[in-house]
């Protein structure tokens, strides 16, 4: 019991921490990384799939088309991109630490790429739902 | 106001050599990662298109013209994605659990079922043949 109060207390120090740019890059980093190791996890058992033949990999495809998971993919998309792009950032400041002072520029560079990306990618992924085929 | 400190002292020691070559291999993967699993991300959702997606496609880019390309880019995109992000999941582990027994329990769950997947993935890659070719 204390244990999950001391805890919970940390997980809501965690989120509070008033860090700024640093601390949302690090939080969406690590749990856009972990959200995107789960997806990989389903998406190497649906190919998997493939070798039970067309029927029983089609019918798992319906996951795929269904308005709920077309929103998950959407989340999907920006983890990537974003865990991607702010993967470049850390990189950038860890072998050349003199740019850490720009780390803050650098977050809101890494967003000014992703975003514009990401609704693109969106837009294709959330509006078959509103104009079926 | 207690501040939760995690305790030091059951934690598992790390290894120095080991921790600074899986450093080394998250960033060395991150940036193969940044052009193969975007590329991958972005070809299928901007290129393909998500709607066009089914059983023949897979056939088509596994036995294609460009089938033996398209099975190395998917095995260099399953093994650094798996491997990056096994790695990223134990230092979360690493981080939230800190003693030893339950630390243990957690990494070996995550690292049978992430060996499993990676097995499942390079065997689909590398026998995938459709019936009457």
């Amino acid at each position: 019991m204390a244990q999950a109060v001391a805890v919970i207390r940390a997980f809501y120090k965690g989120i509070t921490y008033r860090g700024r740019e640093g601390h949302w890059a690090w939080m969406m980093h690590r749990v856009g990384g972990l959200g995107v190791l789960l997806f990989l996890a389903l998406h190497i058992f649906d190919i998997f799939l493939i070798g039970f033949g067309p029927e029983v990999f089609n019918r798992f495809l319906f996951i795929y088309h269904s308005p709920p998971f077309r929103v998950l993919i959407v989340f999907l998309i920006y983890g990537v991109l974003y865990h991607a792009l702010n993967g470049l950032r850390i990189i950038i400041i860890d072998f050349w630490p003199s740019t850490t002072r720009y780390e803050r520029q650098m977050f809101w560079v890494a967003m000014a790429i992703v975003i514009p990306v990401w609704l693109v990618a969106a837009y294709f992924t959330i509006a078959p739902i509103f104009a079926p085929h | 106001m207690g501040v939760y400190t995690p305790t030091l002292r059951r934690r598992a020691r790390p290894n120095g050599r080991f921790e600074v070559m899986t450093w080394y291999l998250m960033r060395v993967s991150g940036v193969v990662l940044l052009f193969v699993a975007v590329g991958h991300l972005l070809w299928l959702h901007l290129v393909v298109g998500l709607e066009n997606i089914d059983f023949n496609t897979i056939v088509g880019r596994w036995t294609g013209p460009l089938g033996a390309f398209w099975r190395v880019y998917d095995l260099v995109l399953l093994m650094f994605a798996m491997t990056h992000g096994l790695n990223g999941a134990r230092w979360v582990i690493d981080d939230y659990v800190p003693r030893r027994g339950p630390n243990w329990a957690m990494k070996s769950v995550v690292f049978t079922l992430g060996f499993i997947l990676i097995l499942m993935g390079a065997f689909i890659i590398f026998t995938f043949r459709p019936a009457g070719t």
